[in-house]
């Protein structure tokens, strides 16, 4: 178990350091001067440019050899150093990051898990019930063919433009601050149900596909039959295979972190949802590239630390598992 | 049973999905290919004469907030997607094979190595490598971002190549192969390659789907082509000018219906196929 | 008779049409009996025992029934058939090494089952345990998982298992198969012990393996392309067989083979019919070395001595 375990973490540690280089790596490779091209938006208003080059040069220490800079750039970031927002500008990126991360949270992760009960739930339900089955599994993939930012912009435009029922902008309201108040919170739900909505959706489609196919097998397994030859009634077949398609499910989870992403990305620029990916989108046009790459920097950090936990998890899930790490 | 063979055949034309996912396809098809002879305008053309005017005689689908002519664009822009979901699926697809392929096939250190890479790219969300990639890129066009997508695409192709290559590889013809003395290519092309025939297709046909979603939320957050015009561009300029809060629908409305068509028309085609050559998934 | 089989037909419906698998067969089991069923793979013997625990598409009754101490049984009611199961007829499928639930616990599975079947597992718990004892597993099974489990004990877990419940009759099909010999010989022994303890009453041994049959099987049922070719004492289909196919089948087995003093046949040249659409009359009759006109029809049965019934026209059996 333990080597299981360290293993793991040699992996994610291992993963996540070739996310850093790739981040370090990708502006060198670009054509033109780096330093030029992380402050390009600058060089159309020339006044502080000159000296901010000169600074982010000597800080990047672009007179020293690739594998010195690269050291530096290490060390940078194990400060938390994440560099200097230009667009919003004197930000630090850190602080900005970290100021949109909870809002992402919010959004994506109560969305991921509730999308993953239910749809789970009405795929098994639907699994080999043939009426059931034909009526809504097209609907299944019709949604999780949708790009959120769709799913998005119709809900936005029909429940929020047309019939005005939710806000389709910000977090909360312009008149508020945040405070721990009733009203507030009130107010920031009913911000949330909108973009929660489109990520939920798009997810709870392909949740119960899989389900579905998942059941689909484990109904036919040998442990199925045999339940049935015993004359055990349908209701304890489908909770035995339930039981089990759960499992592999949750491995679907760990992959599907990786594109909800782009839902929880899409989905807060169309409403405006001041998390992660707000400010990515903006710092794409505003050409901030500090902060996108500050913005990838937490996104990898997130997945992979969710897949983490998940993998962990899965050894006390899942007993099969834990059997095969005993000869470890 | 020797029943089987025809029995392909025989399921492929019963099967419904498999039947409407062609439809779409073949439809949208039609549109990209006959399209252009009803498209009276360049897709940034100044064609009609109002801006922002919902659908009418002359601008069938309505224009732009700078009268561009929409469905002009929703041509063209189908056919730019389409291609960027091909092109991509097809990268990813070959890259992914090729891992998968040689890695189960040559196995020991080759295939650690090889499967370390691809359990690395498999945890970093593509979507946050296609955004570094595209952000740092001076010009993109098509081509270009269908080279991105490919690229960062093809990890979970080759886990799953992989895999299946390791499960033939352990059936008797593959050995028989070795002992008498025939090339690895050899065995991959002849023996292992027309048993994964059906499953290439189906990969192919999700990368296609999962290729169309990626470039239109590119395109969506302002990394998309940077000339040309396409869906997901057209939604982005939608957006941007306020079509959600004035109302503007014919702007956004027939873009995103496409690309749920035609994304769904795919995943339609795959579970279809699936049922087809898997006889477990089939209604009893 | 405890079981008693006519005219038994079991189809499988396909797109060419009705595959034959099981056509018109008939059999009893007496009280306290082993049947041993044997003959090549696709005779119909697992489709026997298959169709008598559960009917389900493509499989389907084409006629026939199948009386239980004196009750008929609802065979193509699946869900009337329910309350035999388990109860009345029990199975050891062939698959028995994967028949568990790999995520559930030896005694969560009994429990749950149990309360599924409306029966009150506290009652039973005890006899549970007081099995899985005389197969002679180790204390404290109820509280692991089958992959901690050998094949061997998962294979007697499924068999006190199965026969937890004390059935009238219990279906054994391949339950050899998969085994080595000495596990063989060790499960073919515990099925013998069942039914001396009386814990089944009837047996229905279903196996390709002839020798295993010798040593457990009280009679012997020798099938073929779906239909009953032989069927008598163990004894005397071994050592005196009448049905050419039966001569020949008992000839290929090796240990056998030295004893038998016909003619040798290392195997039987030729294959068993196609069932979509099988020849009129006896079924054997294309790889039969004594092939008469009068094959063409359908053999009657007959009885050359005590039990001993033959499908065949030939006059000097």
């Amino acid at each position: 178990m333990k080597k299981y375990i360290s293993r793991k973490i040699f992996m994610y540690l291992l993963t996540f350091f070739v996310a850093i280089s790739i981040n370090w790596l990708i502006p060198r490779m670009m054509p033109g001067d780096p330093i030029l091209n992380l402050i390009s938006k600058l060089s159309r208003q020339a006044t502080n440019n000159a000296r901010l080059y000169a600074e982010l040069n000597q800080k990047f220490g672009m007179d020293k050899p690739l594998f010195s800079q690269y050291l530096l750039y290490l060390k940078n970031l194990t400060q938390g150093d994440l560099g200097q927002s230009i667009i919003f500008y004197p930000k630090t990126v850190a602080a900005i990051v970290s100021k949109a991360l909870p809002y992402s949270l919010t959004l994506t992760i109560p969305a991921i898990l509730l999308s993953f009960l239910v749809g789970n739930y009405l795929g098994a339900l639907a699994a080999r019930k043939k009426m059931l089955d034909n009526t809504v599994l097209p609907f299944w993939y019709v949604l999780t063919a949708t790009p959120y930012l769709w799913l998005s912009m119709l809900l936005a435009w029909l429940l929020g433009s047309k019939l005005n029922l939710f806000p389709i902008s910000g977090a909360y309201s312009f008149s508020r601050l945040p405070s721990a108040t009733l009203s507030f919170v009130l107010d920031y739900l009913h911000h949330w149900v909108l973009p929660f909505a489109s990520i939920f959706f798009v997810q709870l489609g392909g949740w119960a596909i899989g389900m579905r196919n998942l059941i689909i097998y484990e109904l036919d397994a040998d442990y199925s039959k045999y339940l049935r030859a015993l004359g055990a009634p349908d209701k304890l077949v489908r909770r035995y295979a339930y039981r089990n398609a759960r499992l592999p499910q949750i491995t679907g989870l760990a992959v599907q972190l990786g594109v909800v992403v782009v839902g929880a990305i899409t989905t807060e620029v169309v409403f405006g949802y001041p998390g992660i990916g707000l400010i990515l989108a903006q710092a794409i046009l505003g050409q901030d590239y500090f902060v996108v790459q500050g913005a990838f920097l937490m996104v990898v950090l997130c997945v992979l630390g969710a897949n983490f936990f998940i993998d962990i998890a899965y050894i006390f899930i899942d007993p099969r598992v834990r059997h095969s790490m005993i000869g470890d | 049973m020797r029943l089987k063979d025809n029995d392909i055949l025989h399921y492929a034309l019963r099967n419904r999905k498999l039947r409407i996912g062609l439809a779409i396809i073949a439809f949208f098809m039609l549109v990209m290919l006959a399209g252009p002879l009803f498209a009276r305008w360049e897709a940034r053309e100044r064609a009609g004469l109002y801006p922002s005017a919902p659908p009418n005689s002359t601008n069938w689908m309505g224009t732009t907030k700078m009268k561009e002519d929409i469905f002009s664009q929703f041509i063209f822009g189908t056919q730019s997607t389409f291609l960027i979901g091909f092109l991509a699926g097809c990268i990813g697809t070959t890259i992914g094979l090729s891992i998968g392929f040689f890695a189960g096939y040559v196995g020991g250190w080759f295939d650690e190595l090889l499967m370390m890479l691809t359990n690395i790219l498999l945890v970093i969300p593509s979507i946050a490598l296609l955004i570094i990639l595209a952000a740092y890129l001076p010009y993109r066009g098509v081509q270009i971002q269908s080279v991105i997508i490919g690229c960062t695409a093809w990890p979970w192709v080759a886990r799953a190549v992989r895999s299946q290559t390791l499960s033939l590889k352990q059936r008797g013809f593959v050995s028989l192969a070795r002992i008498s003395g025939v090339s690895p290519l050899r065995i991959i092309f002849e023996d292992i390659a027309p048993n994964m025939l059906s499953y290439v297709v189906m990969v192919f046909i999700l990368q296609f789907g999962g290729a169309i979603l990626y470039a239109v939320a590119l395109d969506f957050i302002g990394l998309g082509p940077t000339r040309g015009i396409s869906l997901g561009l057209m939604m982005q300029e939608a957006f941007q000018n306020n079509a959600l809060q004035v109302g503007y629908w014919w702007w956004f409305i027939p873009s995103g219906l496409s690309i749920t068509l035609i994304v769904s028309g795919l995943f339609f085609l795959n579970t279809g196929l699936d049922e087809v050559f898997n006889p477990k998934l089939r209604d009893q | 008779m405890s079981v008693e089989v006519e005219n038994l037909k079991f189809y499988y419906r396909t797109r060419k049409g009705s595959v034959k698998a099981l056509d018109d067969v008939s059999f009893s089991i007496a009280d306290g009996e082993i049947l041993g069923i044997a003959g090549e793979s696709g005779c119909g013997k697992s489709t026997l025992s298959n169709g008598l625990i559960h009917v389900c598409p493509p499989m389907e009754l084409a006629g026939g029934s199948v009386r239980l101490d004196g009750k008929n049984l609802p065979l193509d009611k699946p869900d009337e058939m329910n309350t035999y199961r388990f109860r009345n007829l029990s199975i050891i499928p062939q698959y028995a090494l994967n028949a568990m639930n790999p995520t559930v616990k030896i005694g969560r599975y009994v429990q749950d089952l149990m309360q599924s079947r409306g029966i009150d597992y506290s009652a039973i718990e005890k006899l549970f345990a007081d099995r899985l004892r005389f197969v002679r597993l180790p204390e404290g099974i109820q509280k692991r998982y089958p992959i901690e489990l050998s094949g061997g004990m998962k294979q007697r877990v499924v068999m006190v298992i199965s026969t937890l419940l004390n059935p009238s009759l219990l279906l054994c099909d391949e339950i050899t198969s998969a085994l080595d010999v000495s596990t063989q010989k060790v499960v073919s022994a515990l099925v013998a012990a069942f039914r001396d303890e009386k814990i089944v009453k009837s047996v229905s041994f279903v196996t390709h393996d002839v020798p295993v049959l010798y040593q457990i099987a009280d009679r012997i049922l020798i099938m073929y392309a779906g239909q009953v070719a032989e069927a008598g004492p163990t004894e005397e289909i071994i050592h005196a067989a009448k049905h050419p196919y039966t001569q020949a089948l008992v000839a290929a087995m090796p240990e056998m083979a030295s004893t038998y003093r016909q003619k040798k046949h290392a195997s039987i040249p030729g294959k068993p019919p196609a069932l979509l659409d099988p020849p009129e009359g006896c079924r054997f009759k294309e790889r039969c070395p004594y092939r008469m006109p009068c094959c063409d029809e359908r053999p009657q049965k007959r009885l050359v001595g005590n039990g001993h019934e033959v499908y065949c026209w030939k006059e000097d059996l």
